[in-house]
């Protein structure tokens, strides 16, 4: 567990306030460029919207690994504990993926069911009760 | 003066009724290798909810724009997007940054140190924690957004809004462009700075839920204005207003509100702390006052939750 000594994490302390403020202030820059307040018209634009989120994320997880591995001391911990806390996180890149993924499925999945009640008339069995609501549709696949 | 080797010698025998066996795991203390499973548990529980934000948003065609949601500050401040809650992101930087100065004294062993510095590092969370409230209190009382009422809606298409007496008004609207679904009979002339600016003697006009010429009120008496859609499948239609997401609410309050908790129990034993260092129980210990450093941990993660709320709430 090498350090820096005490003057000079004081001055590290300094830089990182300095690094920390500056990239939340681009990141609220950026975010407000691709959503056209700064130009007029830019969130009209897909490619500026992606790419713009691209870099907000990108800034956001380097402020992460600065907050994790200097201000949490992360650095000057032994590999094996590192390990054991940074790995686990890996599984969220499968969650992210997963249900993003899902979120999207269901969006669709809403638009047929929209579609399918436009065009469906309601059976007077239904109406009356005997019938769950859904029995229709699902006869219907 | 390396302070962190003398920290290392005494971490072996404080912790010897706790940590059997001689050696010490990974080299950390108990106490501290806990915290940190434990900081990681708590991260995947943020990850869940955030996740779920995620989710849900992808399946929605249409979502609130944070830079229309959040544009309002204290001091009667309007259109201005984002700009509060940066604000509230360096009071939490600032906060850490104290932190950190105040681990650094304690393994010094500098009792004033850890006492000033931990005493600023209270005050940033509590002004965040202020910060946050006012921040609700604007949504819910001035906004009306409910845990399942979200009255920030978007635009699909392009269209006009109707007067009050059904006839066209010269206020357009195009796909994408939000709007605030206000209550009936309130005051709210300002409360949009992209609003038309005729509402004010709205204030007269009826609160009945019922179907009127230029807008309807529902039975919660939020007024939702009518509007002729122009162009599209639905050219021609006179539509209202639709209210937005309904998610969006419960998730704002819920991931917020459960950030904001770790704030308020962060800043409760940091006052703990604080008060146990001039009291000088840390002194006695010897160990480089790591009981501060371990709420620093916990602190820091606070910090870092919020980046990633400040991500996806506010930024994307």
């Amino acid at each position: 567990m090498s350090h820096l000594s005490y003057e000079e994490s004081k001055k590290m302390v300094f830089k990182g306030l300095w690094i920390l403020a500056a990239v939340t202030l681009l990141e609220v820059v950026i975010s407000l460029f691709g959503k056209g307040h700064i130009i007029e018209g830019m969130h009209e634009n897909t490619v500026v919207f992606f790419i713009t989120g691209l870099i907000i994320i990108a800034l956001s997880l380097y402020k992460a690994y600065f907050i994790i591995y200097d201000f949490m001391h992360m650095r000057y911990e032994v590999k094996g504990l590192a390990m054991s806390v940074l790995l686990p996180t890996v599984l969220l890149i499968w969650a992210i993926i997963a249900f993003f993924q899902e979120g999207n499925a269901w969006k669709s999945r809403r638009q047929q069911v929209n579609e399918q009640n436009k065009e469906q008339r309601v059976e007077p069995s239904q109406q009356e009760g005997f019938v769950p609501a859904d029995t229709k549709r699902i006869n219907k696949f | 003066m390396s302070t962190d080797s003398a920290v290392m010698d005494h971490h072996v025998e404080d912790d010897q009724n706790l940590w059997e066996g001689g050696k010490e795991p990974f080299k950390a203390s108990y106490g501290k290798l806990m915290m940190w499973y434990f900081l990681l548990s708590d991260a995947f529980t943020f990850a869940g909810f955030l996740i779920a934000y995620g989710a849900l948003r992808f399946s929605s065609p249409t979502w609130p724009v944070p830079d229309f949601v959040f544009s309002t500050a204290p001091f009667g401040i309007h259109g201005a997007p984002l700009i509060f809650v940066t604000v509230m992101s360096f009071l939490l930087i600032i906060s850490s940054v104290t932190m950190v100065r105040a681990v650094q004294e304690g393994h010094r062993e500098n009792k004033k140190g850890v006492a000033f510095w931990m005493f600023l590092t209270v005050l940033g969370g509590l002004g965040f924690l202020s910060c946050q409230a006012w921040e609700w209190t604007n949504l819910i009382a001035t906004e009306n957004m409910t845990v399942n009422i979200n009255p920030f809606g978007t635009h699909t298409e392009s269209g006009v809004y109707l007067n009050e007496d059904g006839s066209p008004s010269d206020e357009t609207f195009n796909p994408g462009s939000s709007y605030l679904i206000h209550m009936a009979g309130a005051h709210h002339g300002e409360e949009h700075a992209e609003e038309g600016g005729d509402h004010g003697a709205e204030a007269h006009a009826s609160t009945e839920p019922g179907d009127y010429p230029g807008y309807v009120i529902n039975e919660d008496g939020y007024k939702q204005r009518k509007f002729v859609v122009q162009g599209g499948p639905n050219d021609g239609a006179v539509m209202a207003e639709a209210f937005g997401p309904k998610a969006f609410g419960a998730l704002f309050f819920f991931i917020t509100g459960f950030h904001g908790f770790h704030v308020f129990s962060g800043v409760m034993f940091l006052l703990i702390i604080m008060i146990n260092a001039m009291s000088g129980v840390y002194v006695a210990r010897r160990n480089g006052y790591e009981m501060v450093e371990k709420i620093g941990l916990y602190w820091h993660f606070v910090d870092l939750v919020w980046v990633f709320v400040f991500l996806v709430f506010y930024l994307l």
